[in-house]
């Protein structure tokens, strides 16, 4: 048997459907028809009553789900696209975020957000929201890079006391496999050691974890060993282990599918600039997505994103510094 | 409703003494409406009041203490501190603590009914209160669609009081009046022509709330008032328009009810102002207590946003010196 990264998901849902009475998943077309990428499927049909169709509203399916938080519901949000949680931003941000610390009313709450690009997705069904609602206060975010994670982080998110934006990648719904479902898993927080590796480090989380674990395997082929960091949360972010494998290689790689301005990877560069300089043998760097809307055709795509063949360019330029 | 004003006249002269930090801002002239709408609702029920619903407040249960020292700043009561003046609460108690964005609390509320009827509980509605100027959000088009897609027990009570900070109601809507929309949603309206009058308040109000009640889904009830005042206390509203205000809507709804109890017997002047001393004392009693109680201490704080603290991310910049 084998399972797909979109397959975890959907299982992990049905697993917290079935154990807690609390939950409850709203969105678009997330019912009988199964969600637009069918993550939800057969769920309405398992879980009468418990998994329902919103209308075109991202703005008051985050706003209800609050009110169902605060009356005790678990509820899971799936925005249709990452992108089009911008109509509901508001009522994340200010709202959702801002309960506890405002109120100390929890609010568990967590919301799906199907991101990054596929080739010929475009502009609006591509984005990588997640560095935009790390920065608010009061927002845990998920960014699982494997089939593994994609499952035990999404039922840890569902049992957490506070909103989880959980961030997962439409291009590994189907090209990403495991032989099974985990037992056992990291909690989140904690970052992993994808590939171990004494010459550089990269850290990345999401699909570029395994566009930079290409890059560790074709360089590992030249005598370079990468060390390739998951961090599988950005927020909170485990600087620890950040810094612990700088230490081991004295050089760092931040690699990111967002924008070039801020986010993640000047997050991780700032951290390490700030608490791990002694420790750096060159200045670190970072690679990023292009300042531009995420094109649609292929060709720009492939080119727009970070890649393996990018990734180990900027790779080559850091062990020359 | 005398409570309510004379507590936030109070508030005011203390935001001109200088001794309120933020801003105030007063239901003067909306009493009626926010004290209906509180009146309609009964033990369980869900209320997310706005800015100008110190009456509805103080109705629907809130101690003038939490109040006054949310006003005041005291690191005691439900905002500790960490939010002030009319974005209070205890939503764990059915009574919702606003955001500043206009139309967002109805889809909250919204949800708290969604989670009522997922648990089999029934009887109880959530309200919600708006102004006109909220009524022109994407989230109020949202939550009204969306409310009444589900049939919730919602009331949805808009009061018109003609501006919004200083833009006039011809710049905000429209439509002739506001409870037309009510049709376009699927949803039952409710004019309330004279918002100052207390009694076609709690007539109004009251037979939307039980339609509501009842299982006739989302109840729009738009009652039109002036606003007497500015937005806030930092705004003298020089901009209302004097026609305006000599108009029979543009009357004072404490005084139009005081003259009814006179003119039908209920209470003599001398008991009104039996009543009138001892609102003020109890709002002197509770700017004295809130005084008396500590401010919020940067030290005692944890500087935390979220309640699961071992995921609290906390970085501070490599500063490994105290913050204090």
């Amino acid at each position: 048997m084998s399972i797909t990264y979109l397959e975890a998901i959907r299982e992990a849902q049905a697993r917290a459907l079935h154990e807690d009475p609390r939950v409850y998943i709203y969105g678009q077309d997330v019912g009988a028809f199964g969600g637009a990428f069918k993550a939800t499927k057969n769920l309405a049909n398992e879980f009468p009553g418990r998994v329902l169709d919103a209308p075109i509203s991202e703005d008051a399916m985050v706003g209800s789900a609050i009110g169902a938080a605060i009356e005790g519901m678990r509820p899971i949000i799936e925005m249709q696209y990452a992108d089009f949680s911008t109509v509901g931003f508001n009522q994340i941000v200010n709202n959702a975020a801002t309960l506890y610390w405002r109120t100390e009313t929890k609010c568990p709450i967590v919301i799906r957000l199907p991101s990054g690009g596929t080739p010929g997705s475009g502009p609006f069904h591509s984005q990588s929201m997640e560095a935009l609602y790390a920065t608010y206060p009061g927002l845990i975010v998920m960014t699982p890079a494997t089939v593994e994670d994609a499952y035990s982080m999404l039922l840890e998110a569902v049992e957490i006391d506070d909103p989880v934006i959980f961030c997962e990648h439409k291009y590994l719904y189907y090209h990403l496999k495991a032989e099974a479902l985990p037992t056992e898993a990291l909690p989140t927080g904690k970052a992993r050691i994808a590939r171990a590796g004494r010459d550089a480090t990269v850290v990345t989380y999401s699909a570029m974890v395994h566009e930079a674990l290409a890059m560790a395997e074709e360089l590992g082929r030249e005598g370079i060993e990468v060390e390739v960091v998951d961090l599988r949360s950005i927020k909170p972010l485990d600087t620890d282990t950040v810094l612990a494998s700088v230490a081991r290689t004295g050089r760092m790689l931040a690699v990111g599918e967002a924008w070039p301005w801020g986010g993640v990877t000047a997050e991780v560069v700032a951290r390490v600039a700030c608490d791990g300089y002694n420790l750096l043998d060159a200045a670190p760097m970072r690679l990023n997505a292009k300042d531009t809307p995420v094109p649609f055709h292929p060709n720009l795509w492939g080119t727009h994103r970070p890649t393996a063949r990018t990734i180990a360019r900027a790779m080559r330029e850091l062990l020359r510094r | 409703m005398l409570l309510a004003r004379i507590s936030e006249e109070k508030y005011a002269s203390l935001y001109r003494a200088g001794k309120i930090y933020g801003g105030v801002f007063i239901g003067k002239g909306q009493e009626a409406i926010s004290v209906a709408t509180a009146m309609a609702l009964r033990k369980g029920d869900v209320f997310a009041p706005l800015i100008r619903d110190q009456a509805g407040r103080l109705a629907f249960g809130e101690s003038l203490l939490d109040a006054t020292r949310t006003y005041l700043g005291s690191r005691l009561g439900p905002m500790r501190g960490r939010d002030g003046n009319v974005h209070r609460g205890r939503p764990r108690d059915g009574y919702m603590a606003m955001i500043s964005h206009l139309g967002a609390m109805i889809s909250v509320v919204s949800g708290t009914l969604i989670a009522r009827r997922a648990k089999g509980e029934r009887g109880t509605i959530g309200a919600v209160s708006l102004g006109e100027g909220g009524t022109s959000t994407g989230s109020f088009h949202e939550a009204l669609n969306q409310a009444a897609v589900e049939k919730l027990p919602l009331l949805l009570v808009v009061t018109n009081n003609q501006y919004a900070y200083s833009t006039p109601a011809a710049r905000q809507f429209a439509c002739r009046h506001l409870a037309d929309r009510a049709a376009g949603y699927g949803v039952e309206g409710h004019v309330l022509d004279h918002g100052n009058d207390l009694g076609e308040c709690l007539d109004v109000i009251g037979e939307a709330a039980e339609r509501a009640r009842e299982g006739h889904g989302p109840q729009l009830v738009v009652g039109s008032v002036l606003r007497l005042g500015g937005h806030g206390e930092h705004d003298d509203g020089s901009y209302v328009l004097e026609s305006l205000k000599r108009t029979k809507g543009g009357a004072d709804c404490l005084k139009v009810t005081e003259q009814f109890i006179l003119n039908e017997g209920l209470a003599s002047a001398e008991e009104m102002e039996r009543w009138r001393a001892n609102a003020v004392q109890q709002v002197e009693e509770a700017v004295a207590a809130a005084q008396r109680e500590p401010a919020p201490d940067p030290d005692a704080e944890d500087w935390c946003s979220i309640s699961t603290r071992r995921l609290g991310d906390g970085y501070n910049g490599g500063c490994h010196e105290s913050p204090g």
